[in-house]
C-alpha cells in the first residue's frame, strides 16, 4: 500500500489519536492486512508511538498482521450455530483446507476464521465465504461449496 | 432538502411528504435485512425491478413502488415480501415468483396461495402478517415500523410520525422535564443490567463538567443475538431521535454511535441517517429553532467483546485498547475524556421517542411491577420460528417458545433455554412458566441480558454448552485482571477435560469454587458474570456432569471423545449411502455386504448418522458403552430371498 493511499485514509478523520482505530480499520478493509511500513506511516502522521499501534492491532480481532488468502472463509460459531452443529462444520472445513482458524494456506487461496455471530441465526450453521452467505451447511456439503473457489 | 427551523415547519414538511403519497398505491416491501439478504433478497428485488420494466410499468412509473426495508423478524421464512395496500404477506419468495406476484397480486389483486404462511399444526393459511401466530402473539412497538419504512429514507420515517417526539421535547419541555418523564416511565436499560435509564440521565445531567457526552452502545457482541443490529439496520432514525432527545435532557452537544464493524449494513444505515438528519437540521446548530446544538459521529468497534462493557467502550472511543477500569467513578461522573458521559443501549434509546410522544403511562401500562414496556429477543436455536420477536415484559417463557416460536422442530424434547448470552444461564423445563422480566430471570440464575434467547433440545449437551461459553470468554477476556484471565482459563481446562472423558471425582466442586472466586474478584462485568454458564448448568444439570465424569457418557451424544457411531448389522441394507458420503473413508462394505465403521478411522463427524435413510435407521450413536465387535466377514453378506449369491 503506497503512502498516498494511506494519507488519503488518514485525512478523512480528525487528526488526533482517537481516530487511530478507525483509520486502521479502513486500511485493513482496503488492503486486508497491515504491513509494517503502513503502520510506520500511520505512526508518523498521527504522532502515535508504534508500540501503542501494536497494542491495538493485537488487542482487536479485526486486524491482521499477516497477508490473507484470496478467499476468506468465516465459520459462524455463535451459540445458535453451535447447537445446530457448527463444530462439526468447522472440523470438516479444517480437514478440507488443511488450515486452522486464524491461518492462511501456503498458496494463499483460503484464510479461515471463526466469527462469534453473523446474525443469521435462522440459517445456522452458517459459513460466509468472501461476502457470500451459505446457510444450513451440512459438513458434507462444504466441500462442494469450497470447490467453486479458485 | 430544506432546512427545518421550527416544529411548525416540521409538520408542514410531514404534510408535504404525506400528500405526495397515495396510500392506495401498490407497494412491494421486501425485507433486505442481513438474514433475508443471505437468503437471496437482493435477487428478489432485482427480479421485481426487471418485472416492472417488462410489464412497461416503467412508462407509468408511479403505478407501483418497491421498498427495501429492514428486518421484520421472521427470518426463518425469508425472504419476506409484503404487498401494500392490502398488506398481503408472502414468505420464502424466490426471484422466479416476481412475475406472478406482479401480474396476479399487484395488478389482478389475486392472492397466490403457495406463498402464504401455512400453520404447521392446523394447515390454515394466513394472508396478512397480523394473522400469523408468530406475529399475532407479539407486541411490536419498536420493530413494527421496520417493514413500513426504507431505512435509507428519512422521509419514510417522517411519514410514520418520526421526529414528532424531538419537536415536542425541544418545543414544549424543559430538559429536567424530559428526565422526569423518563424516570416516571421506569425505563430500564436494555443492554443487560437493567439500570433505570432516567436515574442514569439525572446523574449525568447533575454531574459537574463540560462538555458532556452521550453514547449509543451498539457493540452487540453476544453470540446468537441480533436485536440491535435489526433496529439499527431497519430503523436507525428512531435511535438517533432518542439519542438527540437524551442529549437535550442531559445537556450534551456531542454524541457517538459505537457500532461493531461486523455489522456493515448497520454502520452504513446509521451513517446515512445522520447525514439526512443533518440536512434537515435535526442535527447540527439550533435544532428546530430551539437553540440546542447537537452533533453525532459513528465509531466502529474493531472486534472485541469486552467493549460492550461501558468503561471499555469509552477507552475504545478514545482510540485505545478496550480495557475496562474499576467503577466508581461511573461514566456519568468520569466518562469519555474524563467528562460526564451517558451510555445506553440501542433499544433503550429507541424507547425514548415513544415515551415522549405517548407519555410515561405508555410504558408503565405494559409489563410487570419492576419491568415495564416491551423487550426484543432474538429467538434462535432449536425452535421452529427462528427470528426476532418483540414481546411485553411479563410474558412467560413458554409463550415465547411455543406460541411465538412455534415449538421445537422434529418432535424433539425441550431441554433448556439459554438467556443472556455468555453472562447468562440456562433455564430448564420446570421454570418455563416464569414471567420474563429483569428480576424473575435473575431468581432462576439467568439474566435478561441484551435479549439473546437460545432454545436447546435433547440433542444439546449442557456440559458442552458451558465449555462453549467459557471458550468464547477466554478469547474475549482482555487479560487485565487475573481472576478473570486465569479463572476462566482454568475452568475451561477442567470442562474440556470432562468433555474429553478425562473428568475426575471432585471436578464439579472445583468448578464451583473457581466460579465463585472469579465472580467475586473480577474487575468488570465480563469476569463477574463469566462463571454463570458453568454454575448455572451445574445447578440444573448436575446429572449430565456426573454422567460425563463417572460413566464417561455424554447423554446428548455431543462430546466426540465419549461417543461412537455404529452400524446395526440387523438393520443395515447395504445401500452404500453412508459408505460413499463418509469423508474419512472409515466405512467398509459393498453391495449386499453389511457396512462396518472402522472405529480407528472414524472422525465422528456424524455424516453417516445423518445420511442413513430413515426407513433403515441403521446407524446408531453409542455413549458410555463399548462398541460391539464388527460382524465377522462371513456373516456380512445380505441374502435377499432367491437372489442370494455369494460374492
Amino acid at each position: 500500500m503506497d503512502n498516498d493511499k494511506i494519507d488519503k485514509i488518514i485525512d478523512k478523520y480528525p487528526s488526533d489519536p482517537s481516530s487511530l482505530i478507525q483509520i486502521l480499520l479502513d486500511i485493513q478493509h482496503e488492503h486486508r492486512w497491515l504491513p509494517d511500513e503502513t503502520l510506520k506511516r500511520v505512526s508518523e502522521k498521527l504522532n502515535v508511538p508504534l508500540s501503542r499501534i501494536q497494542h491495538i492491532i493485537t488487542f482487536y480481532k479485526a486486524f491482521s498482521v499477516v497477508p490473507k488468502g484470496r478467499h476468506e472463509i468465516h465459520v459462524c460459531t455463535g451459540t445458535a450455530c453451535h447447537v445446530r452443529g457448527a463444530p462439526r462444520l468447522l472440523s470438516a472445513i479444517q480437514d478440507l483446507t488443511g488450515i486452522k482458524p486464524g491461518e492462511t494456506d501456503q498458496d494463499l487461496k483460503f484464510s479461515l476464521e471463526t466469527v462469534n455471530c453473523v446474525g443469521c441465526c435462522a440459517l445456522g450453521p452458517v459459513m460466509v465465504v468472501d461476502e457470500e452467505y451459505h446457510g444450513n451447511m451440512a459438513p458434507a456439503e462444504s466441500e462442494e461449496v469450497l470447490r467453486k473457489y479458485e | 432538502m430544506p432546512r427545518i427551523n421550527s416544529p411548525a415547519e416540521l409538520e408542514e414538511l410531514r404534510k408535504g411528504i404525506l400528500s405526495k403519497r397515495d396510500p392506495k398505491k401498490p407497494c412491494i416491501a421486501v425485507c433486505t435485512g442481513t438474514g433475508c439478504l443471505a437468503l437471496g433478497a437482493a435477487r428478489v428485488v432485482a427480479a421485481f425491478k426487471e418485472e416492472f420494466k417488462k410489464k412497461a410499468l416503467g412508462t407509468k412509473v408511479d403505478l407501483v413502488n418497491i421498498r427495501e426495508t429492514g428486518c421484520p423478524g421472521f427470518c426463518e421464512r425469508g425472504p419476506l415480501v409484503v404487498i401494500y395496500p392490502e398488506e398481503i404477506c408472502y414468505l420464502r419468495v424466490k426471484p422466479a415468483d416476481a412475475e406472478e406476484i406482479v401480474s396476479q397480486t399487484v395488478l389482478a389483486k389475486k392472492i397466490i396461495d403457495r406463498l402464504l404462511y401455512v400453520d404447521p399444526l392446523t394447515g390454515e393459511k394466513s394472508v396478512h402478517e397480523s394473522e400469523i401466530p408468530f406475529y399475532k402473539n407479539q407486541m411490536r412497538h419498536l420493530i413494527g415500523n421496520n417493514i413500513k419504512i426504507d431505512p435509507k429514507s428519512i422521509d419514510d420515517y417522517l411519514a410514520v410520525g418520526g421526529y414528532s417526539a424531538l419537536a415536542k421535547a425541544l418545543g414544549q419541555m424543559t430538559p429536567e422535564h424530559v428526565v422526569e418523564l423518563v424516570k416516571d416511565s421506569n425505563l430500564r436499560g436494555r443492554g443487560g443490567a437493567g439500570f433505570p435509564a432516567g436515574k442514569k440521565w439525572e446523574f449525568a445531567r447533575k454531574s459537574p463538567g463540560n462538555p458532556k457526552y452521550v453514547v449509543v452502545n451498539a457493540d452487540e457482541g453476544d453470540p446468537g443475538a441480533f436485536m440491535d443490529r435489526a433496529v439499527l439496520e431497519g430503523n436507525p432514525f428512531s435511535v438517533l431521535e432518542g439519542l438527540t432527545i437524551g442529549a437535550y435532557a442531559i445537556g450534551s452537544h456531542e454524541g457517538y454511535f459505537y457500532v461493531r464493524q461486523e455489522y456493515p449494513l448497520a454502520v452504513e444505515n446509521v451513517t446515512l441517517a445522520i447525514q439526512q438528519a443533518e440536512e434537515y437540521g435535526f442535527l447540527g446548530k439550533n435544532i428546530l429553532g430551539s437553540g440546542f446544538d447537537f452533533t453525532v459521529r459513528v465509531h466502529r468497534g474493531a472486534g472485541a467483546f469486552v467493549c460492550g462493557e461501558e468503561t471499555s467502550l469509552l477507552m475504545s472511543l478514545e482510540g485505545k485498547p478496550g480495557e475496562p477500569r474499576a467503577r466508581p467513578p461511573y461514566p456519568a461522573v468520569k466518562g469519555l475524556r474524563e467528562k460526564p458521559t451517558n451510555i445506553n443501549n440501542v433499544e433503550t434509546w429507541a424507547n425514548v421517542p415513544l415515551i415522549v410522544n405517548n407519555g410515561a403511562e405508555f410504558l408503565t401500562s405494559i409489563g410487570t411491577k419492576g419491568s415495564k414496556g416491551t423487550k426484543i429477543f432474538s429467538l434462535v436455536g432449536k425452535v421452529n420460528n427462528t427470528g426476532l420477536v418483540e414481546v411485553p415484559m411479563g410474558i412467560t417463557l413458554r409463550d415465547i417458545i411455543y406460541k411465538v416460536g412455534g415449538g421445537i422442530p422434529g418432535g424433539k424434547r425441550f431441554k433448556a433455554v439459554q438467556s443472556g448470552g455468555p453472562s447468562g444461564g440456562c433455564i430448564p423445563e420446570q421454570y418455563l412458566d416464569i414471567k420474563v422480566d429483569f428480576d424473575e430471570l435473575k431468581k432462576v440464575g439467568a439474566i435478561m441480558g441484551s435479549g439473546g434467547m437460545i432454545v436447546m433440545d435433547e440433542d444439546t449437551c449442557m456440559v458442552d454448552v458451558a465449555r462453549y461459553f467459557l471458550n468464547f470468554l477466554t478469547g474475549e477476556s482482555c487479560g487485565k485482571c487475573s481472576p478473570c484471565r486465569e479463572g476462566i482459563r482454568q475452568m475451561l481446562k477442567i470442562l474440556t477435560r470432562i468433555c474429553e472423558g478425562k473428568g475426575e471425582e471432585g471436578d464439579i466442586e472445583l468448578l464451583e469454587e473457581l466460579g465463585e472466586t472469579t465472580r467475586d474478584a473480577s474487575l468488570c462485568a465480563l469476569g463477574g458474570t463469566a462463571p454463570n454458564p458453568v454454575l448455572n448448568t451445574i445447578r440444573y444439570f448436575r446429572d449430565e456432569y456426573e454422567a460425563h465424569i463417572k460413566e464417561k457418557r455424554c447423554p446428548a451424544f455431543v462430546c466426540k471423545h465419549l461417543i461412537a457411531y455404529h452400524i446395526d448389522p440387523g438393520k443395515c441394507q447395504a445401500c452404500m449411502t453412508c459408505l460413499r458420503k463418509c469423508p474419512a473413508q472409515a466405512i467398509t462394505g459393498g453391495k449386499k455386504q453389511i457396512h462396518v465403521i472402522d472405529q480407528d478411522k472414524c472422525t465422528k463427524c456424524g455424516t453417516c448418522f445423518e445420511v442413513c435413510p430413515s426407513k433403515f435407521d441403521a446407524v446408531e450413536r453409542l455413549s458410555g458403552v463399548p462398541v460391539p465387535p464388527p460382524v465377522p466377514e462371513d456373516a456380512r453378506r445380505i441374502v435377499r430371498e432367491s437372489k442370494g449369491k455369494k460374492r
